[in-house]
């Protein structure tokens, strides 16, 4: 069994340095039967329940609605998904859950609630609570008896969420701590009968959690934030006087909390990637539509090249980040498997995996919800005026992606997390970066390279290309180290550009591992537009990489060596021509005449 | 109470239909299948009548290989069995064939199907099964229940309704609202694999009738809108562009 050996050996991070063999990463195209019914299930469930009301969920007038909707969720099963048989779910694998909510993802506010439900709300308990606790909520939340919301967000930490003030106090009788604070931007706080709450006991440095029913009493909560997007979620100010939890709710172990925060978040920012692939396809869905529909001077506007641009990009952006979910999905999937194998309990792996990969789920967040603001911006603008209108649904979509980029972590916060933890792992020797920078360092004072990998076999050209682009990142980043040493972490632009290219890097190669076994599965005649999708991406990818790369090298070096790391990034990003207008034309004649994004 | 729940498998409502080449046959490339929308309804309204009065539901299909997805949902929903028969659906008179080899002394108390396919929309497989069975069949029901051993139902006719009762065994061609559409859930998804589903073979291969043709109707012309105050364009366009005065 050495492939299977070889595939679980790729940790989270090595994708950067070690090649990935196509046949270890799943792609979507694999869904079995059973998942395509699942998936089939919530559209089902969004298009009768959802969707007709989406009007009267953002208004908010029937604040009953959105738990009512939870409930029939819950009764389909959708809520306990994550949540093992012995705790009334279904226990499912982790990209199947990602499955889910992608395809809840369309559902605008709707999303949100089930996400956080699910999510944040849910999994805390799942992966920290002992059996007492996990006996007591995990059935009732995974059929939505019970619903659940976190709060960790504080007026005065938000980014920096370890700098909260709320403080736990134990009582004089030792039964309960005592909860003083404000949380904030609590989504479901409106409805929700289970909080999870950070606070710190005493004069700890670090959070604890608890879990915190509603009715322990000494809750009161603001009225409903008015908000850009995403109007029918429920989001609140929270405030606990002297709220009493009793000492059995604390979650986990003292000062234990921001870790649990943490590792959350991690699975969080994935499954909100997920979610936001979801939005992303159905916002494309719309536009095709509408340029199928809309005729000016004579002609659907999808006739125009200048429309055609914009559907081609955005498919082959969809496409390529859908490649790089489910391949790292799997990889968790995987490594739990491994974990459990080796006797690890089953909690304690699926926190374990998603860890090992949260590289990859940062990259993830940051690229998602940045591919789903992309194309609902590309939306409102094939749309034209009835883009802009309250009455077409692009407005809505518009509105409601933003966020996306905001929690969770921002962007800006998930892209320098993503840098900082490569670089622990490769101090602590756990990611050997140095070797591989170094040899591209060497690499650079020799002989230029004219070809020397051969241009034989599927994508060789690509694989090259690719090859390069993690050599031009290794370059810099192995520069970027060594020149600013401790200062590296308050150059934060130069952060933001290896993040940068670090993205573009992992999604190019997974679009094109997509693309390594699609073809295996079909044949290269099948799947001539997901090469043209791949090419259109690698282009993106390339052009984002060189740019990020230079700004770097302007930042931190000078002289000769500035000069050298250039040619070197040159030389790196150096990309044979393709008519991308035609590859371009060519998807989305494709989803014109398939009325929808079909892959 | 024992029920056979006959389904077919459609191409999706909302699907681009296409011909092969000589349009002799459906485009089946692209297509999304799934359980026919009246059958469907069918299907609902055994699986209450099961939670109802306990017994079984079968499914039946005839239909290849690709079929089974769409039978395993209808697992997934809640019947508890299925048969496919192993064959191409071409006739009503075919189909009909199967559906009563199957059911012939196996002692159906219903036999339940949507009042059409909506893929050729033929309306009589429920008429000819039960001619074959030596049974009675109604057509469309929209209300079914099973009163003291006896079925109730409610018939859309010309202009009404139709209300009546009538002694089982039975076959009913139904369509909404007859019960309330059901979603499959995870658990009836997840058990849907481990319900059994039996492969036979097509008993009588005689078929009656072949598709000569189809013909996609002509496409839609583009919507004009014409001033309310000004009658006469509208006339006019009926007259010279529409042809139609
Ligand atoms: C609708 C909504 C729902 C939410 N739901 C929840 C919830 O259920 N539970 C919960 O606990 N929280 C929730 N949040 C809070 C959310 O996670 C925070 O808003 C987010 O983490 C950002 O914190 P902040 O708003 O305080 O922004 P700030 O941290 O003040 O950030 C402001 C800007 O500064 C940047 N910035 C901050 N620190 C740095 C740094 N070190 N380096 C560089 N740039 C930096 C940020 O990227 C951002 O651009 C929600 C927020 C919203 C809007």
């Amino acid at each position: 069994m050495e492939t299977i050996d070889k595939k679980r050996a790729l940790k989270g991070g090595e994708f950067l340095i070690r090649e990935t063999d196509a046949q270890d990463i799943f792609i979507p195209e694999e869904w079995n039967e059973e998942q395509r019914m699942i998936a089939q299930t919530c559209r089902d469930f969004l298009d009768s329940e959802v969707m007709p009301k989406l009007e009267e969920i953002d208004s908010m007038k029937n604040p009953q609605l959105m738990p009512q909707l939870l409930d029939k969720a819950g009764e389909l099963g959708l809520l306990g998904t994550s949540v093992p048989e012995q705790y009334g779910g279904f226990g499912m694998d982790f990209n199947t859950s990602m499955l889910v909510a992608e395809e809840i993802g369309r559902g605008h506010s709707f999303a949100v609630a089930l996400s956080a439900h699910t999510g944040i709300g849910i999994l805390p308990i799942l992966y920290y609570g002992n059996e007492e606790q996990k006996q007591k909520y995990l059935p009732k939340m995974a059929i939505g008896e019970w619903k659940a919301s976190y709060c960790l967000t504080e007026p005065d930490a938000g980014s920096d969420a370890n700098s909260g003030k709320t403080k736990a106090v134990l009582s004089e009788d030792g039964k309960h701590y005592l909860i003083n604070g404000q949380k904030m931007w609590i989504t479901n706080g409106g409805f929700a009968d289970v909080f999870i709450v950070f606070a710190k006991i005493d004069q700890d440095d670090k959070l604890t959690a608890f879990i915190v029913e509603r009715n322990f009493g000494g809750i009161t909560m603001n009225e409903e934030e008015k908000k850009m997007g995403i109007k029918g979620s429920s989001t609140r100010q929270i405030f606990f006087n002297d709220c009493p939890v009793p000492v059995e709710n604390m979650l986990s172990e003292r000062e234990n909390g921001f870790k649990i925060a943490v590792n959350i978040l991690n699975i969080g920012r994935i499954k909100l990637a997920a979610s936001a692939i979801g939005g992303a396809k159905a916002a494309l869905n719309h536009a095709i539509k509408y340029a199928n529909e809309r005729k000016q001077f004579g002609q659907t506007i999808g006739s125009f090249g200048a429309i055609k641009h914009k559907l081609g990009e955005v498919a082959s952006h969809i496409f390529a980040s859908e490649s790089a979910l489910y391949r790292a999905g799997q990889n968790i999937d995987d490594a739990y498997e491994d974990l459990v194998k080796n006797g690890m309990d089953s909690s304690e792996a699926k926190l374990k995996s998603t860890e090992q990969f949260a590289i990859e789920c940062a990259i993830l967040k940051v690229h998602g919800s940045e591919v789903l603001d992309f194309s609902v911006d590309e939306g409102v603008q094939i749309f034209g005026g009835m883009g802009f209108s309250a009455d077409g649904p692009m407005d809505r979509a518009y509105r409601d992606s933003r966020i996306n980029r905001i929690f969770e972590g921002t962007n800006e916060i998930n892209r320098m997390l993503a840098i900082d933890m490569i670089l622990k792992r490769a101090m602590k020797g756990e990611l050997d970066l140095m070797g591989p920078a170094m040899a591209v360092a060497k690499e650079l004072t020799s002989i230029p390279d004219f070809g020397a990998m051969s241009d034989e076999g599927l994508f060789a050209k690509e694989k090259k290309v690719l090859l390069n682009l993690k050599k031009a990142g290794l370059m810099i980043a192995g520069a970027a180290v060594q020149k600013l040493m401790m200062k590296l972490k308050d150059e934060q632009e130069v952060l933001m550009s290896l993040a940068d290219m670090l993205i573009e890097g992992y999604v190019a190669e997974s679009v094109l591992l997509r693309l390594e076994k699609l073809i295996g599965m079909r044949g290269e005649e099948n799947c001539s537009l997901q090469t043209d999708m791949m090419r259109i991406y690698f282009h993106n990818a390339i052009e984002i990489a060189a740019r990020a790369g230079r700004e770097a090298i302007y930042a931190f070096a000078e002289g000769d060596e500035q000069r050298m790391m250039l040619m070197g990034l040159k030389r790196y990003t150096k990309v044979e021509p393709f008519n991308l207008k035609e590859a371009r034309r060519r998807v989305a004649n494709h989803l014109l005449s398939e009325n929808q994004y079909p892959f | 109470m024992k029920i056979l729940i006959c389904i077919s498998h459609v191409p999706d409502t909302t699907s681009r239909i296409k011909f092969t080449a000589d349009g002799k046959q459906l485009d089946k490339q692209g297509l999304q299948f799934i359980i026919g929308p009246y059958d469907d309804y069918a299907l609902a309204r055994a699986v209450e009548l099961k939670e109802a009065h306990g017994g079984t539901v079968t499914v039946l299909n005839v239909g290849t290989a690709e079929t089974e997805p769409t039978i395993r949902k209808a697992l997934a929903i809640g019947a508890d069995n299925a048969i496919r028969i192993d064959a191409e659906p071409t006739d009503s008179w075919f189909v009909a064939r199967q559906i009563a080899e199957v059911a012939k002394d196996q002692g159906y108390d219903l036999i339940l199907m949507g009042r059409e396919s909506i893929d050729f929309n033929g309306g009589v497989v429920h008429g000819m099964v039960a001619e074959m069975l030596g049974l009675q069949a109604f057509s469309p029901v929209m209300m079914l229940d099973v009163v003291d051993g006896k079925v109730k139902m409610a018939r859309e006719i010309e202009g009404g309704k139709e209300y009546l009762e009538a002694t089982m065994p039975l076959v009913a061609g139904c369509q909404e609202p007859i019960a309330e559409w059901k979603i499959p859930n995870m658990r009836g998804i997840m058990t849907a694999r481990t319900k059994p589903l039996e492969v036979r073979a097509a008993s009588d291969e005689t078929k009656l009738t072949t598709h000569v043709h189809f013909e996609l109707p002509p496409p839609k012309g583009a919507v004009v809108m014409i001033d309310p105050s000004n009658p006469e364009e509208l006339i006019q366009k009926l007259v010279e562009e529409a042809k139609v005065l």
